[in-house]
């Protein structure tokens, strides 16, 4: 009994170690995932060209500081702002035309699917990001303090603190300024919205400018936190974040961020405990488990889908 | 005040409409009625832009609207209260009330709610609870109330009275008709015929996307067709 307590006590600052990591993954994920639950919840589109968007975000950002010499912060802005323009850049050129078409879903979704590959495929060439991994220099340094035994890292409280900072933002957004307003009467009823006097496409694209900035801020914090960048990185977050949305509750705000804390407690958890070889296999098979149980993910409203 | 001219709209390969025309004069409650399909819900949709017109002409205040997007109708002022209410169940009731405000300026949007808050007491008692939770006819006066909040000078109603209690309809029918008193032009969609005939000037009979009848309401009430196929006289003579 007391060898047991003793281990325990001992494994508890690698636990709680653990569970930084977790949350660090997860606040990664959770802003990638706010950009697909979002885009969803307004136009019942996959946009699965999201994680690739991520992926022009870290390149952006760490462009931005290694290159142009911008501070971090700086290069963390201006890689939001170029994302949002390609988000709203894709929607116009891709997406709308099929929505004015009234096309069916299923070519939306397979349009992002070409969207997706081409931005992988078109950043590999040698005159854009090249199709190279890059090692990624940390504009500041990777310091370490001990809090009672429990480590943290400089990249970990910057992640946490970004994060946070940019879920407040969005919360303030989406329930008290006129847009966000904009965008709930949008996602509860599109024709209803439109005859409030809303300007639909207008506000899909304001909501691509922002799921993609918050992409693009998850990928600058990846790209400080695992330092290396390659045009294809954007496809596992990418997926990772998109059933982290799933497993909350597609189209849920709270969802996602909850999704995608689980999802990172899970990978981190599994590599820490397990092995790291079944951090994506068990990652997966939760979400298949979770949606066996609730089909409409942890926060999603029961019942058909409204059309 | 408002004509149209033609109209034409399809699903598909289905016409919905064929070539309807009618008009309403600034003043006016017009109703359109007919059987459930026959296009009055879809000639209200065209005129607000929330269907593409196939071809014909929809005119407001001498302005042609027919490629409008939906958005600019609203802002040219044209409220329609959709079929269903459609309200935002998740928001509350001012929530909802300030978004039917959306385009208008901020300055009057304390204004325009005190006035819907005057027609509907009920609404101001209820302006913090979520529209959702609301009663039937609680939702449709939220509804009104809604496309009331940026002052339209044309009022599309579609099926007000639907699924509320003959006691409701009176109340509601009442209200349309103070709200026009009032200086607001309503056109008026309706399968509950004899309602509608009772509180409008004018009528037109839809069947399959066709003008068939169109008249004085009151000379519509006293027409055997619509007698026979609208106001139930063929089942009571059996």
């Amino acid at each position: 009994m007391g060898d047991l307590l003793e281990s325990i006590r001992n494994g508890l600052p690698l636990l709680l170690e653990q569970v930084l990591n977790g949350l660090q993954l997860g606040f990664v994920y959770a802003l990638i995932a706010l950009g697909y639950t979002m885009v969803y919840s307004i136009i019942k589109l996959i946009n699965f060209a999201h994680g690739d968007i991520f992926m022009v975000g870290a390149f952006l950002g760490v462009f931005g500081f290694t290159y142009w010499h911008l501070p971090w912060p700086a290069a963390i802005l201006v890689a939001m702002a170029g994302c949002a323009l390609l988000g709203v850049l894709i929607e116009r050129i891709a997406y709308r035309p099929l929505r004015a078409k009234g096309a069916p879903r299923i070519a939306a979704l397979i349009t992002a699917i070409g969207v997706s590959l081409f931005i992988e495929y078109f950043s590999s060439l040698k005159f854009v990001f090249g199709p190279n991994y890059r090692v990624v220099e940390r504009p500041f340094g990777d310091f370490r303090w001990s809090l009672g035994g429990v480590g943290i890292s400089s990249i970990q409280l910057l992640v946490i603190a970004v994060v946070l900072g940019l879920l407040l933002a969005l919360q303030y957004v989406v329930y008290r300024t006129r847009i966000g307003k904009a965008m709930r009467a949008v996602a509860f009823d599109m024709d209803a919205a439109r005859l409030m006097g809303i300007d639909v496409d207008k506000v899909i694209a304001y909501t691509f400018a922002i799921g993609s900035a918050l992409a693009a801020a998850a990928g600058v914090l990846y790209a400080l936190a695992y330092p290396q960048i390659h045009p294809f990185m954007g496809i596992m977050p990418g997926l990772k974040a998109f059933t982290a949305a799933v497993l909350g509750g597609i189209g849920n705000i709270p969802g996602a961020v909850l999704g995608a804390l689980i999802m990172g407690q899970v990978e981190v958890m599994t590599a820490a405990y397990i092995s790291s070889e079944f951090r994506d296999a068990i990652a997966f098979s939760l979400l298949i488990l979770v949606l066996l149980v609730r089909p409409a993910g942890l926060l999603g409203k029961a019942g058909p889908e409204k059309v | 005040m408002l004509q149209v001219r033609d109209l034409q709209v399809r699903y598909g390969a289905i016409e919905a409409l064929h070539r309807v025309s009618f008009d309403v004069q600034p003043g006016e409650i017009v109703t359109l009625i007919g059987a459930n399909g026959a296009g009055k819900s879809t000639t209200l949709r065209a005129i607000s832009g929330l269907v593409r017109i196939a071809g014909g002409q929809v005119i407001f205040e001498g302005r042609d609207i027919t490629r409008e997007k939906a958005h600019r109708i609203v802002a040219l002022g044209i409220g329609h209260v959709p079929e269903g209410r459609r309200v935002f169940a998740d928001m509350t009731v001012r929530e909802n009330l300030e978004l039917g405000a959306f385009l208008t300026p901020p300055e009057k949007v304390r204004e325009n709610m005190e006035r819907v808050f005057e027609r509907f007491p009920r609404l101001r008692e209820r302006q913090n609870q979520l529209a959702g939770t609301l009663s039937g006819g609680e939702q449709q006066m939220l509804a009104i109330g809604r496309a009331l909040m940026n002052r339209p000078r044309l009022l599309l109603l579609d099926e007000p009275s639907m699924g509320l209690s003959p006691l409701l309809v009176q109340e509601i029918f009442e209200i349309i008709q103070e709200i026009n008193a009032q200086g607001t032009t309503v056109l008026l969609v309706e399968q509950n015929a004899n309602m509608a005939l009772s509180i409008a000037h004018r009528a037109y009979v839809l069947e399959a996307g066709r003008i068939v009848l169109s008249g004085p309401a009151r000379e519509l009430r006293d027409h055997p067709a619509v007698r026979s196929a609208y106001l139930g006289e063929a089942a009571r003579a059996g």
